[in-house]
């Protein structure tokens, strides 16, 4: 994973709250390898009728372009399957936008240099009003937490930690490796003092 | 004297390895299970960067997520693709020393049914799965939650996760939960209270009579569903009921280690005046069973009730939310519940596949027939699950009252496989969430209790089971 610290592009708001990750990546996808791609799949029930025609007015269909997505509160709640973020990367989106995210979908999405941006509720009403269906240039700054989009300057929050991960692209487990002697040490005292922790014999039927 | 501590401050601090200056921590991995679809690309990564699994014997893997769920599969997957991630996990298995049950073995279920039963879950411990509704073994006192491939990926590398530290929130159930009302009835009133984002950010720990009332199995049910009020995990104090259910489980411990186990075990309580972010109190007494109106599990109201009405919320956007919701569910506001008819029933999931779950439901099918609108099927959560089932007869009840009595999987809780709903059908399901085309493109999900999801089979409309 490449690290980044400046973004510019086209955004585009989706104009709904509680945007799940079974919608964002259905099921019925999730057997087909990340080699193939799951850009085509992002939010394929909303973007597509059922004969599998495109919704003409769907935003993404509208800007197929974009890389920032603009949403409501609580984006990519539910299930933790990482393919949901595979689905916005591999589409072109860098950022996302909301007032709140799931828990598991923020840690995947950082885990894939995806930005979840969190942005005051009341902004993102504004500017999901502004925007409506189409496209604004957008300029989002890792570093000093501001996404100018439009004509407006918002501030993001992100956890420093992440920040850091986003910028740098870090491997988590090379990083890890770094802590295999404090690793060891503290597997050694719990093997110690609760030797029951581990695994006792083989499972049965 | 230390700061009293909650459960949770408690299993946090005896797992960290290491915190950094900003509160990130790398946390000891006690437990790791996995399945075929969540897995593929972690093991391709250690396998592409030349590296082990660091502790298999801390890790279990088990097919259940895309296995088809009819007799016949024990002549092979058909589906192509299916099998690929089958044979793949099978695969990866044997090449990195992980012990594997495949879909033919009887200990082979969802992970979460697999866990507990194996005494592979175990109180104090961490327990990671890719799957959100790792959130289940919670149940026992294990601090236990979902995580994505690439920390599955780092998991298996390192047998550590990293981590900052979630805040505190307290769900109390006071009083004893009523005659019909059951673990899930519990959970779907706590999330309709808190909202699916309720608990981001939160580990919840369920305390009150109505929690501690519950059996092992209902405990699970209402630790299970933890992650649909946004918390990646749920905890309820370890106590007898947990002791007892792991006893002389195959992976549990044994002899001495068992004793000071339990010894440990029992020190797992939140210490008197312990602090919580937050504390949300509800009275079981009160509680009526529970079906889910909408496409988010917070739509929910008492079976006595009607479909609401969305223009009485003030929030615009949740305003707006709900009446796509009613569109997409194909109601009206103010209809009866009891007035809704369904098409189908799904009995199984990780939620409610367990054999509490499917004694309930076939208590009340005896002697009764499923209603000719509807077609039902009963998934047991696990091979174990259903040869006792099959032991106790339950299955001739299923089957007499015409339901499919079906292998064990996740089936059509995900829909990944071929159980899924048609476009436009109505399923009173067992599972936990009823989101859009969750169970099929454009099918309708309205969960429910394993005996509300039985009634409403033979009704062909859902029925308050407190009359049945």
């Amino acid at each position: 994973m490449s690290g980044w610290t400046r973004h510019t592009g086209k955004a585009v708001a989706l104009d709904l709250e509680s945007v799940d990750t079974d919608q964002l990546l259905t099921a019925r996808f999730m057997t087909t390898p990340r080699a193939e791609g799951y850009g085509r799949y992002l939010l394929y029930d909303l973007r597509y009728n059922s004969a599998e025609q495109p919704v003409p007015d769907f935003p993404l269909n509208r800007v197929p372009d974009a890389s920032v997505l603009v949403a409501r509160r609580n984006f990519g709640g539910g299930s933790s399957r990482e393919a949901a973020v595979y689905a916005l990367v591999d589409f072109g989106i860098r950022t996302v936008i909301a007032p709140s995210f799931g828990d598991i979908f923020a840690s995947n999405a950082v885990n894939n240099g995806l930005l979840p941006a969190r942005v005051d509720e009341a902004e993102i009403d504004a500017l999901i009003d502004e925007l409506r269906g189409d496209a604004a240039h957008v300029t989002v700054e890792l570093e000093h937490g501001e996404i100018e989009i439009g004509s407006r300057k918002l501030a993001f929050t992100l956890d420093t930690a992440w920040r850091q991960k986003l910028i740098n692209g870090w491997d988590d487990i090379d990083l890890t490796g770094h802590h295999h002697p404090a690793i060891a040490r503290y597997r050694a005292r719990r093997a110690k003092a609760q030797p029951w922790a581990f695994p006792a014999g083989k499972a049965a039927g | 004297m230390t700061e009293p501590r909650t459960l949770y401050d408690k299993i946090w601090d005896e797992h960290v390895v290491n915190e950094q200056e900003d509160g990130t921590c790398l946390l000891y991995i006690d437990r790791h299970l996995v399945h075929e679809v969540t897995s593929p690309q972690a093991f391709e990564g250690l396998r592409d960067a030349g590296r082990s699994v660091r502790h298999p014997q801390r890790t279990l893997a088990v097919v259940d997520h895309n296995v088809p769920t009819t007799p016949d599969r024990k002549e092979g997957i058909k589906n192509e693709e299916s099998r690929i991630q089958v044979e793949a996990l099978a695969r990866n298995a044997a090449e990195f020393g992980v012990e594997y049950f495949h879909e033919a073995d009887v200990r082979q279920g969802i992970v979460h049914i697999v866990g507990p039963e194996q005494g592979f879950t175990l109180p104090g411990t961490t327990i990671v799965c890719g799957d959100s509704h790792t959130s289940t073994h919670g149940a026992f006192g294990a601090l236990a939650h979902g995580i994505g491939t690439s920390e599955v990926e780092h998991v298996l590398a390192t047998q550590t996760l990293i981590q900052k530290k979630a805040r505190n929130m307290l769900v109390r159930v006071d009083n004893a939960a009523p005659e019909g009302v059951t673990a899930k009835d519990i959970i779907l009133a706590i999330i309709g209270e808190i909202g699916t984002a309720g608990g981001t950010g939160h580990v919840i720990e369920y305390g009150g009579q109505a929690i501690t009332d519950l059996s092992m199995e209902g405990r699970m049910t209402v630790c299970n569903m933890t992650i649909e009020g946004g918390a990646r995990a749920g905890l309820i104090a370890p106590d007898d009921k947990a002791f007892d259910y792991l006893k002389n489980r195959p992976m549990a411990p044994k002899g001495d280690h068992w004793e000071k186990a339990v010894e440990h075990w029992r020190t797992l309580q939140t210490d008197e005046g312990a602090q919580f972010d937050r504390t949300v109190v509800l009275d079981a007494q009160h509680l009526p069973p529970i079906v889910s109106w909408g496409s988010s599990p917070e739509d929910v109201v008492s079976v006595t009730g009607h479909v609401p009405n969305p223009d009485e919320i003030e929030d615009e956007t949740k305003r707006a939310s709900k009446w796509r919701a009613l569109d997409y569910m194909g109601l009206d506001a103010g209809t009866k519940i009891t007035d809704i008819e369904i098409d189908r029933v799904f009995i199984g999931s990780c939620t409610n596949g367990r054999i509490e779950d499917l004694r309930a439901a076939a208590a009340i099918l005896r002697g009764h027939r499923v209603s000719e609108r509807v077609n039902a099927m009963v998934v047991p959560g696990s091979g174990l699950v259903k040869t006792q089932a099959e032991q106790e007869g339950l299955h001739k009840v299923f089957i007499d009252a015409g339901f499919e009595w079906r292998e064990p999987g996740c089936s059509m809780c995900l829909a990944m496989n071929d159980d899924r709903l048609k476009p436009g059908e109505r399923c009173a399901s067992t599972s936990n969430r009823n989101f859009e085309g969750r169970q099929g493109y454009r099918g309708r999900t309205h969960l429910v209790s394993p005996a509300m999801a039985a009634a409403a089979a033979v009704a062909g409309r859902f029925v308050d089971i407190r009359d049945w």
